[in-house]
């Protein structure tokens, strides 16, 4: 591995649009951890909305547009479990019928990351410069889990973040209910999901939700401000790096 | 039976408001997933028995024409015979031409979730049998005039309380609230049944090519019953269903009690090979065995031949939270859960079940259980992309899509919209940080706020951060 990597941060679209905080709480992850960050572009998004809604063309397109983009870089990582296991496992499948394409696609695929798992897996990156009094608990989003097996990363680098307590979940593991478009497809069988998980969060005592996805914490954050819910909503990329001056997700950004 | 698969969502809508089924489904979490879990952990070699049991299923459907003739000689030299039913029509058919041979008015039944795929009971009642079904499960179920809600527990939507009310309307008497009453109950009605039954239906777990067996596994053990004390005993199953060897059978075996229940091994696992032989005083006089097709050898050539491994334990809907909140019933037909989201487009057509496959949201339990790793949710995609070829969504969820695609195409047009928007939304989100209703989003705010965004975007800020650090 180069000294100082060069790094494509593939910020993701959710970010982009709803929080970008946490792309920059990435940013400065990956360079507190000897990376050379750049966010080229044209980036808008690893396609799973069509990708997952049946659209191969459209994922392909949008793929045709991101690949070029991001080969010229060591590595590409982005702040989501989600986008990278699009990025690391469903990519090649795309190109199946296309060899050159497929060929481009796998090697950049392997060269794609999740944010935490590739600060300690890759980076080695132990430390965080986070610092925050609070009681937590770590929602396991989905893709990350069982795509990629991001299970204790997130949880090895919050333990040392200072004055952060970690409480588990009685199911962390279980869906929140987001699921792309699914929440708004079959939003009754999703809100119960998310009851369920906001419960299981409420009952550990922990008054702060993290997770690794942005999808998940809107989901997240969103059902536990109609609820009247005290949890507070944060991606885990903030709590690292200690960027904490934005509100948790959903709260008021004004006093008044 | 017509699937009403189409009202998935309503039906799964008003389930959810079902205090009932609430505390049935619960049971199944608290039950078989964590029994499931303790199996597995219990066995050191569970990792490697599921790739064993893959490598069995994929070689057998590689060379399924081979199989099936070597099954079916063993099965004719043991004095059975094989009919092939090329759909549920022709399955149908004969089921009937053999109990008519046979002189019956009276059948028992014990599970067969290809009698469910192919009608079987309605089928034979029209034509003035009685069928019994004596799977306690499948029988609470038939006494409610209801269809199975689970692969394994046809009845797991169903409480004691409410057992204990129809067993009283069938039976007679006051509704006893004991579950050992329940069963003693059942058990004495369903014993005289049987001996009245002059054909006696059977699935088939598995079909043993290199015997000619068939093995069924309950925990009853109705199917001993089923297929001994009949004159004729009719057995119906897919043609998925048979492995080489007996030895294969036991690899699949020790995983299908684990998957299914969290048991080392089901309660009676039966090898029966050919009916009783004549110097023999027990057993069924004749043994038919229907092999059906019904769109399982186009499957094997096709992109969904990885779910003809589906050994159908259930595991995959008991750690399903989409099932766990639905219930099996809001499926609209009768495999249910995610194999059931994969099989029910391919034998009741997608036009009248895509919405199935989008019932999920891809969180990947159901592969993560599999016993013979279904990739289920890539088989879900597959056919969101037929219905998407097909436009079957409606409208307005692929005219949003095609508009997003639109933009995402165009990067320049993408960032000025979006940026333009943002502002836009976080502006007017500024004070609260959320919003509780916004036009086209009533899908996401019906029930949760959306989280107002803060206004720049991240490209935006980052190019002013690199502005600043020039």
């Amino acid at each position: 591995m180069p000294a100082q990597p060069r790094v494509a941060l593939f910020v993701t679209c959710l970010v982009d649009l709803f929080r970008p905080t946490v792309g920059l709480a990435a940013a400065e992850l990956l360079e507190a951890a000897g990376c050379r960050v750049e966010v080229p572009e044209p980036q808008i998004c690893c396609g799973q909305p069509a990708f997952n809604s049946g659209d191969r063309a459209t994922t392909e397109a949008i793929a045709r547009q991101f690949i070029p983009v991001l080969e010229p870089y060591d590595f590409v990582v982005a702040p989501s479990g989600s986008c990278a296991g699009m990025l690391r496992t469903h990519l090649p499948e795309l190109f199946d019928s296309d060899p050159p394409w497929k060929a481009r696609a796998t090697a950049l695929a392997g060269r794609c990351h999740e944010l935490v798992s590739f600060l300690v897996d890759v980076l080695g990156f132990e430390g965080s410069p986070g610092r925050l009094e609070a009681r937590a608990t770590y929602h396991d989003s989905c893709s990350g889990l069982r795509e990629l097996g991001i299970k204790d990363r997130p949880r090895r680098l919050l333990a040392k973040v200072e004055g952060l307590e970690l409480v588990e979940m009685g199911r962390p593991e279980v869906c929140c209910g987001f699921g792309g478009t699914f929440c708004v497809k079959y939003p009754e069988i999703s809100t119960r999901m998310v009851d369920d998980k906001l419960a299981d969060a409420e009952a550990t005592g922990a008054e702060l939700l993290l997770a690794g996805d942005l999808g998940c914490l809107l989901n997240m954050a969103g059902r536990a401000a109609r609820r009247g819910s005290r949890l507070a909503v944060r991606h885990v990329a903030e709590v690292l790096a200690g960027r904490l001056e934005e509100p948790p997700i959903a709260a008021p950004r004004e006093k008044g | 039976m017509e699937p009403a698969s189409l009202a998935f969502r309503e039906r799964a809508a008003a389930a959810l408001e079902d205090p009932v089924l609430r505390t049935a489904l619960r049971r199944l979490e608290s039950g078989w997933q964590q029994g499931r879990s303790r199996a597995a952990a219990a066995l050191p070699e569970f990792e490697a028995l599921r790739d064993a049991a893959v490598a069995i299923k994929d070689h057998t459907l590689a060379h399924l024409d081979l199989y099936l003739e070597i099954f079916e000689r063993r099965f004719t030299e043991a004095g059975g015979v094989v009919h092939w039913a090329r759909d549920a029509a022709e399955a149908r058919a004969i089921a009937l031409e053999i109990c008519r041979k046979a002189g019956a008015k009276t059948v028992t039944k014990s599970k067969s979730m290809v009698a469910e795929e192919i009608g079987l009971n309605a089928f034979l009642e029209a034509n003035g049998l009685t069928v019994v079904e004596t799977d306690l499960g499948e029988y609470i179920v038939q006494l409610a005039g209801e269809v199975p809600s689970h692969l394994v527990g046809p009845a797991v939507h169903m409480t004691r309380e409410r057992i204990a009310e129809l067993f009283a309307r069938h039976h007679g008497g006051a509704p006893k609230n004991d579950s050992a009453e329940l069963v003693a109950e059942a058990r004495r009605i369903l014993r005289e049944r049987y001996l009245e039954a002059e054909v006696g239906i059977t699935g088939a777990n598995f079909l043993v090519a290199e015997t000619g067996s068939i093995v069924t596994v309950t925990n009853e053990g109705n199917a001993e019953l089923t297929q001994g004390l009949p004159r004729v005993h009719l057995v119906l199953t897919g043609i998925e269903k048979v492995v080489p060897t007996v030895e294969d059978a036991f690899t699949l075996l020790r995983l299908l009690a684990r998957s299914a229940t969290g048991q080392e091994f089901a309660g009676y696992t039966t090898f029966l090979t050919g009916p009783a032989r004549p110097d023999e005083r027990d057993g069924p006089r004749e043994m038919h065995l229907i092999l059906l097709d019904n769109g399982r050898s186009a499957m094997v050539g096709g992109p969904f031949r990885e779910m003809l491994r589906c050994i159908r334990c259930g595991a995959c809907m008991n750690h399903c939270p989409v099932y766990l909140a639905a219930g099996g019933h809001a499926y609209g037909w009768v495999y249910v859960g995610p194999m059931g989201s994969v099989l029910t487009p391919q034998f009741a057509g997608l036009e009248r079940t895509w919405t199935l496959p989008h019932a999920s949201t891809f969180c990947g339990r159901c592969q993560e259980v599999c016993p013979v790793r279904i990739p289920l949710p890539k088989l879900m995609r597959l056919w969101r992309e037929e219905a998407h070829r097909r436009h079957l969504p409606p409208p307005t969820a692929r005219y949003g899509l095609a508009a997003w695609a639109f933009l995402a195409r165009r990067p320049a047009l993408y960032r000025l919209v979006t940026r333009l928007a943002i502002a836009g939304l976080g502006l007017l989100g500024r004070r609260r940080g959320r919003f509780s209703r916004l036009p086209l989003a009533a899908g996401w705010t019906a029930s949760r706020d959306l989280p107002a965004p803060a206004g720049v975007t991240f490209h935006a800020l980052w190019k002013a951060r690199q502005r600043n650090r020039a």
